[in-house]
């Protein structure tokens, strides 16, 4: 019988959550358990309208798995909506303050909101569906473990709906990027571990001699989350029914544990494995083996020896002793190198198909993005010596830095891999319009050149107006100054943000159209056809 | 183990020892052979789609 | 070959594949994260640090729950505007009682580290509720409804024990009496010598202008107030504290 075990396991789950809505110890707990509920009572009551009697039909266990890739690339582009949604939202509240609706739609809480829907939901789902399409093909081998990849993908939603409603609630840790709390910590561990080994079971059961270097940015991104994940997130609760942890570590060593954390959060789920996606992608797309398979070998190395020490730079001429701080300068520094030999492979992958550049806005996309991937990358080491540091911490320098990393190359590359993707999946002829990918590549690529700019503007002059001083030595400038000072380039930003967004909207239509198997009629791009046809 | 030896170490021969696996990185990177099996290696994604 | 044929090894095999990256990621963290356990330098000896009283711990809470920490930093670095703007520089010690630590990354807003006792407990509660009627540059957003939410944990004492349980020397007395001290110390009718024993420094009385009941409001403001007063920098030595 089809979805027997699942109806039981879902309601079990269900009953459990209603009994923690009912007894938990705090208000938030309580509500949270209740989201928890209807959901889960909506998954059983679905599965049970789905019931089927009749034996399942023999799944070939030689044809790849596709079935939690389709979902995950149509996860994938929703999440990446209402993230991006929500950035523009919380963009906006910083331009006009009224904006904020207390309490559950205040820029604080609203904020995690954004950053985990973007890393984790977009990025995640993203990193998930590419990382199980890729181990497939070039393991040449079906998922291992069965229904484990279905597991995983539901797993990991209902992760992401139990952490973006508990942000709302105010269910939170407190620390960013790892705000949620304990349980749903737990939670995550699960799904992650039957991730790790359904990647690494597919990866044993291949039918190809080598591991592709791909799958080994993936793995190393795979695992070392597995580890940051549960360190960083070990905490004492309050009470088994409420939703409050203290953290096990505390004041310098708690930073010092997070920032580990946080940064290898950028270097592992943000670079690794977004760089694991390049070497598949960018290949396929451009027709061509990756520029260097030996400096990809290097590269990877030197990237996950040096990105685990960079943690410090977080806190530079904080209470942290100097030592730390001076070794995660000097790594942050040496990781300029690694970073840029991914992006000189990357890119050096078209050399002999520069044209594609021009005729090909998919091979554009991911140029893109390894250019932004370049420059994000040297900006880091940059603003990680300490001298630049004390200008451009606390200031908008930063969240410039992220958005053209986050934005620029997460975005980007991400894009490329589902617009080459999702025909494939859906066996589709090609996209359903090539000139809807050249529009979503402008306005992604100007919303991303207006907000850093913006955010590099507004971090710089923040940062000297504390620092300004007068003749006869007192400050000129007051906190309150310098917050009205930053309200255009917070427009400006809103903007920026609103653009990319808009690009994105263009994408989720593109990719729904192709879907559903339309082919949009319109004029090919030019250069796109080869002026000189072969003799019939 | 006190925290001046930390600090010397960190910047003196910590900060030496990795500027020397950088090099040697690179010399491995560009010494002679194994440039076939490398390039076998990178066709994998063409083999099957 | 040589060195290649050796790599060729790990090409192959994806266990040794995952052991050499999980090797690989473990030396940094375990060089640069384990040594400020053991170090007893990392964290000056300081006079005057204490563990939160329970309605600041309430308070903190509260500051966690609203993600105040995206906007305010509570880190003062040691440079001559920021201690001229905020007072002296953060010391590790001041955090050595804070699970999670609260330092921030970001100063949309100014710096709280030392925000205890500059401004009144009437300030606060206006500014907290509608921040443009005090500072008409803010953006920040209000937080009204702490006044009209009464604070509702069934049992305070387990928050205590969490803590102490990680670290933070809270006393079986302490924890015996954490529900009372809560009360205690933003009601003005409650006698408050052996609270002020337990916590010394606590600021007890009405914090949120409504002194029938305790709120979220009272809770942050008892917070806030006493951000950064626990050390006396008058026989604080910054030449012995120096790491």
């Amino acid at each position: 019988m089809r979805f027997a075990t699942e109806i039981v396991v879902f309601s079990v789950f269900a009953f459990a959550a209603l009994v923690g809505a009912g007894l938990g110890v705090d208000a938030p707990f309580r509500q949270h358990m209740w989201v928890l509920f209807f959901v889960l009572a909506g998954f059983t009551a679905i599965l049970l309208r789905n019931i089927e009697f009749k034996p399942a039909a023999p799944i070939d266990p030689s044809a790849y798995m596709d079935g939690p890739i389709r979902y995950g690339a149509i996860a994938t582009v929703f999440w990446g909506v209402v993230g991006m949604l929500v950035g523009v939202v919380i963009a906006l509240q910083l331009a006009y303050p009224d904006l904020n609706i207390q309490p559950w739609f205040n820029f604080g809480r609203l904020r995690p909101l954004h950053t985990s829907g973007v890393v984790f939901a977009f990025g995640g789902n993203a990193l998930i569906c590419t990382s199980l399409y890729v181990v497939q093909r070039t393991c040449r081998a079906r998922l291992f473990g069965g229904k484990l990849a279905w597991f995983v993908f539901w797993g990991y939603q209902l992760f992401i709906v139990m952490a973006a409603t508990g942000y709302l609630l105010g269910v939170t840790e407190g620390r960013e990027y790892a705000e949620p709390e304990w349980y749903v910590d737990i939670w995550l561990t699960i799904v992650w571990v039957a991730y790790l080994i359904l990647f690494l079971g597919t990866i044993l059961k291949r039918r190809e001699p080598h591991i592709y270097v791909a799958n080994w940015f993936y793995l190393s991104f795979i695992v070392t989350i597995a580890m940051l994940h549960v360190i960083d997130n070990l905490t004492m609760p309050a009470s088994l029914l409420g939703s409050k942890s203290y953290s096990a570590f505390s004041g310098v060593q708690d930073a010092l544990t997070q920032w580990w954390y946080g940064h290898n959060a950028v270097g592992f789920f943000l670079t690794a494995g977004f760089l694991g996606m390049m070497y598949y992608f960018v290949p396929k797309q451009a027709n061509r083996p990756v520029y260097s398979y030996r400096l990809s070998i290097i590269h990877f190395w030197a990237l996950i020896f040096l990105y685990i020490w960079a943690g410090p730079h977080h806190l530079h001429y904080t209470a942290l002793p100097d030592w730390a701080q001076t070794l995660g300068m000097a790594f942050s520094i040496m990781l300029w190198m690694p970073s840029w030999g991914g992006m000189i492979n990357g890119l050096m992958t078209l050399s002999g198909a520069w044209d594609k550049i021009r005729t090909d806005p998919i091979i554009r996309m991911m140029v893109a993005a390894i250019a932004f991937y370049g420059m994000s990358t040297f900006e880091g080491p940059i603003m990680s010596i300490r001298t630049v540091n004390s200008l451009s911490h606390y200031t908008d320098w930063t969240i410039g830095h992220v958005h053209s990393g986050a934005l620029g190359w997460v975005g980007m590359i991400s894009f490329g891999a589902l617009y080459y993707m999702v025909p494939k999946l859906w066996n589709r002829e090609r996209l359903y319009s090539l000139r809807f990918v050249t529009w979503h590549f402008w306005l992604a690529t100007l919303g991303i050149v207006v907000y850093a700019a913006a955010m590099w503007v507004s971090g710089v002059m923040q940062g000297l107006m504390w620092r300004e001083y007068n003749d006869q030595g007192f400050l000129v400038y007051s906190f309150a100054e310098s917050v009205a000072a930053m309200h255009p380039y917070y427009v400006m930003r809103a903007a920026g943000g609103t653009m990319y967004l808009a690009g994105m909207l263009i994408m989720a239509w593109n990719i729904t159209m192709t879907i559903l198997g339309r082919q949009r009629e319109e004029q090919p791009l030019p250069g796109s056809v080869s002026a000189f046809q072969p003799a019939e | 183990m006190g925290y001046n030896l930390m600090r010397e170490f960190a910047d003196s021969w910590g900060l030496l020892a990795m500027a020397l696996f950088f090099v040697g990185c690179i010399a491995f990177a560009l010494r002679p052979g194994g440039r076939t099996r490398a390039d076998q290696t990178a066709q994998i994604p063409f083999k099957d789609d | 070959m040589g060195l290649m044929a050796k790599h060729a090894l790990i090409e192959r095999n994806a266990t040794l594949l995952l052991v050499g990256s999980l090797l690989v990621v473990t030396i940094g963290g375990i060089v640069e994260i384990a040594p400020l356990f053991y170090l007893d330098n990392t964290i000056e000896k300081v006079e005057g640090m204490r563990p939160y009283s329970p309605l600041e711990l309430a308070g903190r809470n509260i500051y966690v729950r609203e993600g105040c920490y995206l906007c305010h930093s509570q880190m003062i670095r040691p440079f001559r505007d920021e201690v001229e703007r905020y007072g002296h520089y953060s010391l590790a010690a001041e955090s050595m009682y804070d699970h999670p630590f609260q330092w921030g990354s970001k100063r949309t807003g100014p710096d709280l580290a030392r925000v205890g006792d500059r401004y009144s407990n009437e300030w606060h509660t206006q500014h907290l509720t509608n921040p443009r009627s005090v500072v008409p540059e803010s953006i920040m957003p209000s937080y009204g409804f702490l006044k009209d939410t009464q604070i509702a944990v069934k049992d305070f004492s387990t928050h205590l024990l969490a803590n102490a349980r990680v670290g933070v020397p809270y006393t079986p007395d302490m924890i015996a009496n954490a529900n009372a001290d809560l009360k205690a110390q933003a009601d003005p009718a409650a006698d408050t010598t052996e609270l002020e024993k337990r916590y010394p420094k606590a600021k007890v009385g009405d914090f949120d202008g409504d002194p029938a009941q305790v709120t979220e409001m009272d809770a942050l403001i008892a917070y806030l107030q006493m951000l950064g007063t626990l050390v006396d920098f008058k026989t604080y030595d910054d030449a012995a504290g120096y790491r």
